[in-house]
This record gives structure tokens, C-alpha cells and sequence, in this order.
């Protein structure tokens, strides 16, 4: 028997069989559907995680002074605190000697007591430089960050968080409001976004300040050249790990240290969190797939029954093609390809619900789902293989038939 | 058309030849032996009747006859080929190329129309589109119902339906047309009809093997056979045209 003939003959029992082929396809389509979905559902929520992690600083080095090897994190006689500079954020600020690193923030901190009128709050102020916002993925809810300008000439101005001007002046619209730290006044120029909290505290209690501010006015008893903290901003999260070499070999050349252990500094990855992100997320996908590994082999069981019931039915006909010269092979061509086609119309069905149902259901439900193409052609070729293993029985249970006996059915 | 030699006894050859032929059946643990031992030898061109009371084994004796099924012991060459030599793909192929089917139930698939019915062993066997229609549509002339093509089994009267199934059956142009009683469920005209058309293969050179139990119909063979319990009663009696 000729193929197409084969082809045409398997399409035309399915379509003499309306009712019975479209409840087949059914368990298929919800199968498939509900693959193309949890898929989604999965890559979906991998985005979601990814960029909450992004936004966190995923992407961020975190270059602090002190040996890691060095246990109590002391070096020597040296204190801990001084032995990352200023300088130091400058080198590594040059897109020659660290190619995959954004953007560079150096930060001096100091806890000072800030007051308005009355009212006084203790914070951590912060000096740093224009790009921290960029750095440390902040944003403005009021007015600006500081300029490079104001920046240069020492400029009296200060950024709060949120929580701080809460507390201070019991509102956060205070830009162009003054505070006084120490008798010297400083224009509120800026109060950042809320950014929730950390493992440290509220990352919205907090002031900034430019650091020529902080070493000359708010910090001047520290020494003006160290700073505490330098975080580096990889141009992605994929680079981090280019970025973290480039920068300590500039470190340990800047520093003049042959050998990465007996360093003075350590550069530290926020992938403790990366990691707990990402188990959490494989727990997800597999959990999501096993779902649609079930709801897939539910569909394909479902394409076994029919086929059965098919063969059952379709005795006579089956009894009569055999005596017409069909050979077993070519019953069981046929019952293996409906089922194929089946399978096939009922993924396209699927994928096409599937589709709808993720463009449609994120604005129900909040989440992010992915579609990707991909997971779609997979799904097709997917539901066509579940028609051909869950056809083969049926089919060759129909091929097995004796001519005489099926004839003879009623 | 092929048209085949008009003397066929003269050829030596049996075109069917049976040898002890035996068909127990098993229902559970009761053993029914349908038929008991059959001789026969049915050359190139003849024209036989089988008759014998219900239940005598003629239809087991024709779905022997048309590798429908197998004999529990006993011998059937078919065209010099024994039968029990045969795998299911080899059946399947003599079934499609020698013999033509007309059953008493008509057995059309009412799926398809009456030219998707008598292309059937054609495709099977094989034949591209385009000559596999002609062909059909010209048993389908020959059978009178080239104007019916289109329609299905259900738009078709009972004659008509055997008409069809007797296209089927030529269409192949088979050496053998095996037909179990083809007329018993049709009113005298359209028995007339299916009768005449046998009678039309017959004088192509065609073997035609007929089971019924009418006697006027037994008559139109030159040989018949008497089936009662399973065995063949007395010789084959040769009618003289
Ligand atoms: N599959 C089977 N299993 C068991 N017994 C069977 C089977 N087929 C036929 N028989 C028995 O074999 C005997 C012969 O049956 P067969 O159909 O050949 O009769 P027949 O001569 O064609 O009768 P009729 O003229 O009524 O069609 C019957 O007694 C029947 O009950
Ligand atoms: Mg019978």
C-alpha cells in the first residue's frame, strides 16, 4: 500500500468518527496544554527569579579589606579597615583594567546622628561616588543623586532613604529641606526608592553623601584615603566570574602582593543567594514536569482506550480489508497512524490553548509565563511519539486479527 | 479485459485442488468437526456450485477456499502453491491478486463511496491514483452502476450494493470469484442481475465458485457439489448445456 494511500485512509476513518476522534484528542490537548503552560509557568518564574536576583546585585563583586584566609579577618598590625583605598576604586573603576566590570562604587561609612529642628535619628551615612545608584541598582522616589561637580567641590548635600526622612521630618517629600549633622548644615537633595530589607537591616534606612563630603566634612577624624567597602557592578551576571579575576589581579598588582592567598582584600559574590534562587527554581521545574509528564501519559492512555475501543468496533472492517489483500503490516499502519494523527492535531490544539492561556492568564494571575518555541515543537513532536506508544497495541492487536474471525464479527 | 482460454478443462492444471481437507472447530471444551474430509480439484474456467443443508460446512468450505482460514489438516494448493506453506503477508498478497470476494452480507465499508469501495483491493495491491480510479470506474460501468460512483452504501439499493461488491471482486481482474451465497439477501430481479454478471465472468475464462441452496441457481454452474455434514455426497455432478 502506497503511503499517501495509507495517509488518506487513516484521515478519513478519523473523520468518519467525528465525536470519537475529537474526545481522543481531548486528553491530548489538555496534555499538551498543560505542558506548554507548566513550561511556561517554569521558565516564567526562573525570569521572575532571575531579575529579582539581578535586581538584588547578582551581578555585583563585593570587595572588602581584610585576608578571608586570615580568620579573625585581621592582617598583621594592620587594621582590617584600611587597606582598600580610593585609589583603588579608581583602578578598577578603568575599563582597560577590568573590561567586564559597569560600574564601581567605593563606600566609606560612618554612623552619625542627622537632625531636623527637633527631631534627631541616628543612620549609617554613606560616601561615595555618582554611580552608587547604578552600582547598588537604587532608585530616586524624589529629586536627584548628587552630580559629578558636587562631587568634586565637596558639595554640602545629602540623599536619604526613605525610612531615614520618614523618620526625620515624618514625610518623604523633604527635598530641598536641610539637615544638620554636626553643627554643618546639608541640602536634602534626593530620597531613594524603598528597597525593603536585607539580611542587615532596612536598606532604606540610610544617608548618602559624596565622598569628598564624607572624608572632608562628616568623617574627617578617618583616614581620608580608605574606604570600607568597594562593589563592582559586572557588565552581566554571566561576566562575574571574568570580572572578579580581572579585578584581583589589579588588586594584588596595585598592592604589590605576588600571591592570590596572601591578599589583603576578599572579593565575595552575592551567590549564596544565586543558590537558594536556584534550587528553589529546579524544585519547581521538576515538580512542574512530573504534572506534565502525568497529565501527558492520562492523554495518551486516553488514546490507547479509544484505539482499542476503535479496533474492537471496527472488527469487520478490519476482517474485510484482510480479505481484500491488506497484510497485517498494513492494518497496523493504519491504526498506528491515526493515532499519530491524533496525537498530532490534538498537541497543535493544545499548543494553540496552551498559547492562549499563558498570553491570557499572567494578567489574572501576576505570574510570568514564558512561551518559548521550543517547548511548543517539542510538545508537537511529544504528543506524536504518545500517539505512536499508545497506538502501537491497539495496532497490532487489529494487525493480529484472523480475516475469518473478524469477518465474522457483528 | 483479459479473456482467457475458452476450453479450460483442456489445460491439466487444477486451479484449486483439496486433499483430505479437515476443519475442526473448538468452542470451550466442545470439538465440532465442520468439515470432514474433503477431495476436490476445480480447474481454470469452471463454473461450481456448492450446495447442502444449513449448517453442512459450505461456508467453512469457502473461507478455506479463500485463505480466510486455515484447515486443521488436509491439503490446499491454490494456483500450485500450498496454502499452508504461506506467512500472513503471502495470504494476504494471493487473497489480493487471485481471488474476488462476494459475500452475502455485502460487506461495503459504508465509509467510503461506492468507488472508494471497489478501489480497495486496488489500493492494497498497490495501483497509483490515477489508474487505480479508471479502473474502478470502469467495473463500476460494467456492473451498471457507473453513475452511482459517488454514491455510499446507504444511498444504494440491496442489488445495487451487491453490484458494487461484485466491482470489488472483478476489479482485480482475479482468476477466482468465490461468492457464498450472493443473491440470498436480494428480491428475483436484482438476483437475475447478480446471476447474469457471474455467468459474464464465467464466459471471460473465469473460475467462479458459488455456494447457495437454490437449485435454479445451482443450475446456471457446470459442476455441483452436494455438501452434507461436512463431507461432499456422491461426485460432482457435471451439468450438460
Ligand atoms: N467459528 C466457529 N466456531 C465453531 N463452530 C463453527 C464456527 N463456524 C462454523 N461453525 C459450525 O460449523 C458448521 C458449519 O458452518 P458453516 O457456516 O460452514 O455452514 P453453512 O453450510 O455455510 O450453513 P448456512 O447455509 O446456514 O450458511 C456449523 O454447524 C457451525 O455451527
Ligand atoms: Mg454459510
Amino acid at each position: 500500500m502506497r503511503p499517501a494511500d495509507l495517509l488518506s485512509s487513516a484521515w478519513r476513518a478519523i473523520r468518519s468518527h467525528k465525536m470519537r476522534s475529537a474526545l481522543t484528542m481531548l486528553g491530548i490537548v489538555v496534555g499538551i496544554a498543560s505542558v506548554v503552560l507548566t513550561v511556561g509557568l517554569g521558565l516564567g518564574t526562573q525570569k521572575d527569579v532571575s531579575e529579582q536576583i539581578a535586581a538584588l546585585g547578582s551581578d555585583l563583586l563585593i570587595v572588602s579589606p581584610g585576608s578571608s584566609t586570615d580568620e579573625s579577618g585581621m592582617r598583621g598590625g594592620f587594621g582590617s579597615g584600611t587597606t582598600l583605598t580610593r585609589a583603588d576604586a579608581d583602578a578598577l573603576a578603568s575599563t582597560v583594567a577590568v573590561p567586564d566590570a559597569k560600574a564601581v562604587a567605593a563606600e566609606k561609612t560612618a554612623s552619625v546622628s542627622l537632625e531636623y529642628g527637633e527631631s534627631n535619628w541616628t543612620t549609617e551615612v554613606t560616601g561615595t561616588s555618582t554611580s552608587w545608584p547604578e552600582v547598588r541598582s537604587r532608585e530616586l522616589l524624589y529629586g536627584t543623586f548628587f552630580t559629578d561637580e558636587q562631587a568634586d567641590e565637596a558639595a554640602s548635600v545629602i540623599v536619604l532613604g526613605s525610612e531615614t526622612a520618614q523618620e526625620l521630618f515624618g514625610s518623604t517629600a523633604v527635598v530641598g529641606q536641610e539637615v544638620t549633622i554636626d553643627t554643618e548644615s546639608y541640602e536634602v537633595i534626593g530620597v531613594l526608592a524603598e528597597a525593603g530589607s536585607s539580611g542587615d537591616g532596612s536598606l532604606d534606612d540610610l544617608a548618602v553623601v559624596p565622598m569628598t563630603t564624607m572624608v572632608e566634612q562628616v568623617d574627617s577624624s578617618s583616614a581620608s584615603e580608605s574606604v570600607g567597602t568597594i562593589y563592582i557592578k559586572a557588565a552581566s551576571s554571566d561576566l562575574l566570574g571574568a570580572a572578579s579575576q580581572e579585578a584581583e589581579s589589579l588588586l594584588l598588582n596595585l598592592h604589590g602582593i605576588a600571591a592570590a592567598e596572601d591578599a589583603d582584600f576578599t572579593i565575595e559574590v552575592q551567590d549564596s543567594l544565586l543558590d537558594a534562587a536556584t534550587s528553589v527554581y529546579q524544585r519547581l521545574t521538576v515538580l512542574l514536569t512530573g504534572i506534565a509528564a502525568l497529565a501527558l501519559l492520562v492523554g495518551g492512555i486516553g488514546v490507547m482506550n479509544i484505539m482499542l475501543v476503535s479496533v474492537t468496533e471496527r472488527t469487520r472492517e478490519i476482517g474485510l480489508r484482510k480479505a481484500l489483500g491488506a497484510a497485517p503490516a498494513t492494518i497496523r499502519n493504519q491504526f498506528l497512524i491515526e493515532a499519530m494523527i491524533l496525537g498530532l492535531s490534538g498537541g497543535a490544539v493544545g499548543v494553540i490553548i496552551g498559547v492562549g492561556l499563558a498570553l491570557a492568564l499572567p494578567a489574572a494571575l501576576g505570574s510570568t509565563i514564558v512561551v518559548s518555541g521550543l517547548a511548543l515543537v517539542v510538545s508537537v513532536v511529544v504528543a506524536v511519539g504518545i500517539g505512536a506508544v499508545f497506538g502501537v497495541y491497539p495496532a497490532a492487536r487489529a494487525a493480529r486479527l484472523a480475516p475469518i474471525d473478524a469477518l465474522r464479527d457483528q | 479485459m483479459t479473456v482467457m482460454t475458452s476450453d479450460p478443462l483442456a489445460s491439466a492444471a487444477p486451479v484449486i485442488e483439496l486433499t483430505g481437507a479437515r476443519k475442526t472447530y473448538h468452542t470451550g471444551d466442545i470439538e465440532f468437526e465442520a468439515l470432514r474430509g474433503i477431495d476436490c480439484r476445480i480447474f481454470p474456467g469452471e463454473y461450481v456450485a456448492i450446495v447442502g443443508p444449513s449448517g453442512s460446512g459450505k461456508s467453512t468450505l469457502m473461507n478455506i477456499l479463500g485463505c480466510l482460514d486455515v484447515l486443521t489438516s488436509g491439503r490446499y494448493v491454490l494456483a500450485g502453491e500450498d496454502v499452508s506453506t504461506l506467512d500472513e503477508d503471502a495470504l494476504a498478497s494471493a487473497r489480493n491478486r487471485r481471488i474476488g470476494f462476494v459475500f452475502q452480507q455485502f460487506n461495503l465499508l459504508s465509509s467510503l463511496s461506492a468507488l472508494g469501495n471497489v478501489e480497495l483491493p486496488l489500493i492494497y495491491a498497490g495501483v497509483a491514483p490515477a489508474e487505480r480510479r479508471a479502473r474502478a470506474l470502469a467495473a463500476l460501468e460494467r456492473v451498471g452502476l457507473g453513475d452511482r460512483s459517488r454514491n455510499h452504501p446507504g444511498q444504494l439499493s440491496g442489488g445495487q450494493q451487491q453490484r458494487v461488491a461484485i466491482a470489488r471482486a472483478l476489479v482485480t481482474e482475479p482468476a477466482i470469484v468465490l461468492a457464498d451465497e450472493p443473491t440470498g439477501n436480494l428480491d428475483s430481479h436484482s438476483t437475475r442481475d447478480v446471476l447474469a454478471m457471474l455467468d459474464d465472468l464465467h464466459a471471460e475464462g473465469r473460475t467462479i465458485v458459488l455456494i447457495t441452496h437454490e437449485g435454479d441457481v445451482a443450475a446456471r454452474a457446470s459442476t455441483v457439489y452436494n455438501v452434507t455434514d461436512g463431507q461432499f455426497v456422491g461426485a460432482g455432478t457435471e451439468i450438460a448445456k
